[in-house]
């Protein structure tokens, strides 16, 4: 902003009419369709009478279940977006070759490239593993929720205004163009005078307050609400993956608060942090940046092993194999993934020795992994393996994740990565990991959990049809990104000179057709298996006939109590040991319940923070001052309730226990 | 029943082991301050995260003005004195908190309010004299990123200032009850991270700032 220019409207700041893309016919069409969807899915919750109950039960709940299942639910929607912006890529990057142009522009295909990661990495993947984690830690610490349940109900709100907020910029000006770290120069104020960079820096500061604010309340509940004999030592594997992940969470978050906020600070008011001029120092962004993003890989990655190590001994009828030495593998990544962030850019030119610490370090992870990858081999080793569709999950990652790690640790040599840096051969690797273990275990996920969440099973034909198409569609769409990457071909690329090269983006076009399939199957799977509900039902509560941890000893889906008494454990695998021991459930004696109450809070300072956000990025200062002001008063009148928590009375509790009582006796 | 718990396992009298509690204990707010804890410490990563990029921008004048150009030390060191004085009546605060004197803890920890606003007020004197050196956040990256520095610094003192004040609206509501203690509690952390977070500001940007 320079001093001589026009005072901004201070309602609508620098937003005309010029920002709606009236002229661009892809995004009125979009657009189109999110308003009839979106018009569809209100007429029907009018028809069928579900306002209050979806206000009631949902939206201001505090059950972290629910809240388990909001996230995962916002995720599932976010990937259909990030994924239609996959295949945007991939036709543009097959058709773009002999002087053709492809279909994108510039201009358009720059801001793909970037929404693209951030959602998958924002408001895919980490809404995923935040709502898996919701949703069973307490389940299996024997807990009946969380340390702080309004944090999670605003933590999940701040997530999704912060996916509305990046889906607002495709109907009201731009996104960013700058990648999804958003590196200075290119995302300062002089490369990127609009407003996509700031609607990029305010989506990512606000569902970055989620995550950190998700992070605190598992992290205390963990260390805090675990049932009595439940020591760290006796925690189920997923159980401590989560606490270093939400470790990993409160120690990164910070860091891109920080990158964040200076960057908007630059862009804002003109100070010097990254700028080119004036001692400023892109190259600071960057480091500080990385300081959180690669914890950040580790932090989507961990819950993901923590999944197999929970799928593998169930379907495999075996405990777990080296429960200890799972542990310390754990805790090692965690350590270790906080001092690899340089290997993100081996060519500053930082000299060889830290070059080569670095790259050491990063070399380094690959050890306890490696023992993780043993430890469920050998849990499948003489196990009774059924290959139930998380199971074929679990090994389709073996493959694909041992692909993925084996290409990281090829990079993480300084000498080869100056080469292969910003090529497609990076692409392929951190797709390698980020599909083949990542996005695989989250479907092992949703497919183990699905019967303790609904009650039923999914349908497990349809389930393992996505599982192959999705891991063939990932092969035959990234190991040609390998080969090209290998030639030279750079990533973020839009239009290439090299023939030869074609083939290899046909390909790679083809696999991402393949996913395609994958995901519809996956969405047949659910419609299939809701259809066929009956037929699938799971009244034991114990969906896999064996399963070992304490989730598995109470109803599906389990009660708001989740417990009606809180369980004892005296082993890692504490249901199966409770089995063991001839337990039976108890009939009566039931107490009264103490949980914590609803609260319309975080919806609404949520709701204050996007028009917050949306004004700023606009430059709407009254709006931004009022709905700013507005969100203080609201969070402080919020601690003048002292009224947060009420009792289920123990004859309820008796009726709902009565009532699975019943439900067992007439399965028989 | 009576049960024992420890970390082997719990047992009933006769030494068979239990698989579940049979009442019901209460755990509202056991987790509040140990979450508290793990906020203040992401706090802390955040200030860190500013020193860093202090550390590394700090020596870029770009010809503007330096340290030991526009620090003056005696405001600083007596702005120091009040933060450190501050915490003193926060702990006084606290004492008496544990006395269950809400009254005389509420004159202590409106001391401790009334010792950050003069704190605030020395920082706004020193900004008006950095404006009068020419000297903005936007003259140099030395200037951006000690500026940022202080400036957060000083919204976190007005956030704890806000917080007296309505802490002492919810003790005078409700008087020193278990709630309102651990808000007290958390409020008096917050208070010492922010004093030694001045300290580190103190010696670190100002005294070494004027040394080089």
């Amino acid at each position: 902003m320079s001093a001589d220019s026009p005072p901004l409207d201070p309602i609508f700041g620098r937003l005309t009419l010029d920002a709606f893309p009236i002229h661009e016919p892809i995004l009125v069409a979009t657009f189109a369709v999110v308003v009839l969807a979106g018009l569809s899915v209100a007429g029907a919750l009018t028809y069928f009478r579900l306002w209050v109950p979806l206000w009631r039960d949902w939206i201001t709940t505090v059950d972290h279940k629910r809240i388990g299942i909001m996230y995962i639910v916002l995720a599932l929607i976010m990937l259909l977006r990030g994924f239609a912006d996959a295949v945007m890529m991939r036709l543009q990057q097959a058709m773009a070759f002999n002087g053709s142009d492809g279909y994108l522009p510039a201009h358009h295909f720059d801001q793909i490239f970037t929404a693209h990661g951030v959602i998958m990495i924002f408001f895919v993947a980490t809404p995923l593993i935040v709502g898996v984690m919701n949703f069973v830690i307490p389940l299996q610490i024997g807990a009946r929720d969380v340390s702080f349940p309004y944090l999670n109900n605003l933590g999940f709100w701040l997530t999704a205004v912060a996916a509305i907020l990046v889906n607002v910029s495709l109907f009201v000006g731009e996104f960013s163009q700058a990648g999804w770290v958003g590196e200075p120069p290119l995302s300062g104020l002089d490369a990127s005078p609009g407003v996509g960079v700031d609607y990029y820096l305010w989506a990512l500061q606000i569902s970055g307050a989620g995550t950190l604010i998700g992070g605190i309340n598992l992290l205390a509940t963990i260390i805090k609400m675990r049932a009595p004999g439940m020591s760290f030592m006796r925690m189920p594997i997923f159980c401590w993956t989560s606490l270093c992940v939400n470790a990993l969470i409160v120690l990164s978050f910070p860091f891109l608060t920080i990158s964040i906020t200076l960057l908007t600070l630059d862009r804002l008011i003109g100070t010097h942090f990254f700028t080119t001029d004036l001692g400023g120092n892109p190259m600071a962004y960057v480091n500080l940046v990385w300081v959180w993003g690669h914890p950040e890989v580790y932090i989507l990655i961990l819950p993901a092993l923590g999944v197999f190590s929970e799928v593998v001994p169930v379907l495999c009828g075996k405990r777990l194999f080296g429960y200890t030495s799972m542990v310390y593998a754990t805790v090692s990544i965690t350590v270790i993934g906080f001092v690899v962030w340089l290997h993100h850019f081996f060519t500053m030119g930082s000299g060889a020795s830290v070059n080569g610490f670095f790259g050491l370090m990063t070399a380094l992870i690959a050890i306890p992994t490696g023992v993780k990858v043993y430890n469920w081999l050998f849990t499948m080793y003489r196990g009774r393996v059924r290959m139930e569709t998380p199971m074929v999950w679990t090994v389709a990652f073996m493959f694909t994740f041992l692909l993925g790690g084996l290409s990281g640790v090829l990079c993480s040599i300084p000498a080869l990565d100056f080469q292969l840096h910003n090529s497609l051969v990076l692409v392929a690797h951190f797709h390698n990991v980020a599909i083949g273990a990542i996005v695989f275990a989250m479907m092992a996920a949703i497919d183990f959990w699905f019967p303790k969440a609904f009650g039923f099973r999914l349908d497990p034909f349809w389930g393992r049809l996505s599982a192959y198409f999705w891991t063939g569609g990932f092969f035959v769409a990234f190991m040609p990104l390998y080969i090209a990457g290998v030639m030279g071909t750079t990533r973020r690329t839009r239009v290439f000179d090299d023939p030869s090269l074609q083939i290899w983006f046909i390909i790679a076009a083809i696999g991402s057709l393949l996913i395609f399939i994958g995901v519809l199957c996956f969405l047949i799977q659910i419609y299939v298996s809701i259809r066929n509900r009956e037929a699938l039902r799971d009244v034991t509560g114990d969906a896999w006939g064996n399963g070992r941890t304490l989730e598995w000893s109470t109803s599906s889906p389990p009660p708001d109590y989740n417990f009606a008494f809180t369980p004892v454990a005296h082993d890692v695998d504490a249901w199966a040991n409770m089995k063991d021991h001839g337990y039976s459930r108890p009939l009566d004696g039931f107490n009264a319940v103490h949980m914590p109450r609803n609260t319309s809070v975080g919806i609404i300072v949520s709701v204050l923070t996007l028009i917050f956000s949306f004004a700023i990025v606009w430059y709407m200062w009254l709006v931004a001052a009022v709905s700013f002001g507005l969100m203080v008063l609201v969070s402080i009148g919020h601690t003048f309730n002292y009224n947060r928590s009420f009792h289920i009375p123990a004859d309820q509790v008796a009726r709902t226990e009565g009532e699975r009582t019943r439900l067992l006796a007439q399965q028989g | 029943m009576t049960t024992t718990t420890t970390m082997t396992g719990v047992k009933d009298g006769t030494g068979a082991p239990v698989f579940h509690l049979t009442e019901e204990h209460d755990h509202d707010g056991g987790s509040t301050v140990i979450g508290f804890w793990m906020f203040l410490m992401s706090d802390v990563l955040l200030f860190a995260g500013l020193f860093a990029i202090y550390a590394w921008l700090g020596g870029h004048y770009a010809g503007g003005p330096s340290p030991s150009d526009l620090f003056r030390l005696p405001l600083v060191a007596a702005n120091t004195a009040i933060m450190l004085l501050s915490s003193f009546t926060c702990g006084l605060g606290m004492l008496e908190t544990g006395k269950g004197q809400a009254g005389a803890a509420l004159k202590w920890f409106g001391v401790t309010a009334l010792l950050g606003i003069c704190f605030l007020y020395n920082q706004v004197t020193e900004y008006e004299h950095l404006q009068q050196a020419g000297a903005t956040y936007q003259t140099s990256a030395f200037l951006s990123s000690f500026i940022t520095l202080i400036i957060t610094h000083s919204i976190h003192v007005i956030v704890g200032v806000v917080w007296v004040g309505v802490l002492a609206l919810q003790v005078f509501q409700h008087g020193l009850i278990e709630a309102n203690r651990r808000r007290v509690l958390c409020f008096s952390m917050f208070w010492n991270f922010l004093d030694i977070t001045w300290v580190c500001v103190f010696v670190f940007v100002y005294l070494m700032g004027v040394l080089k």
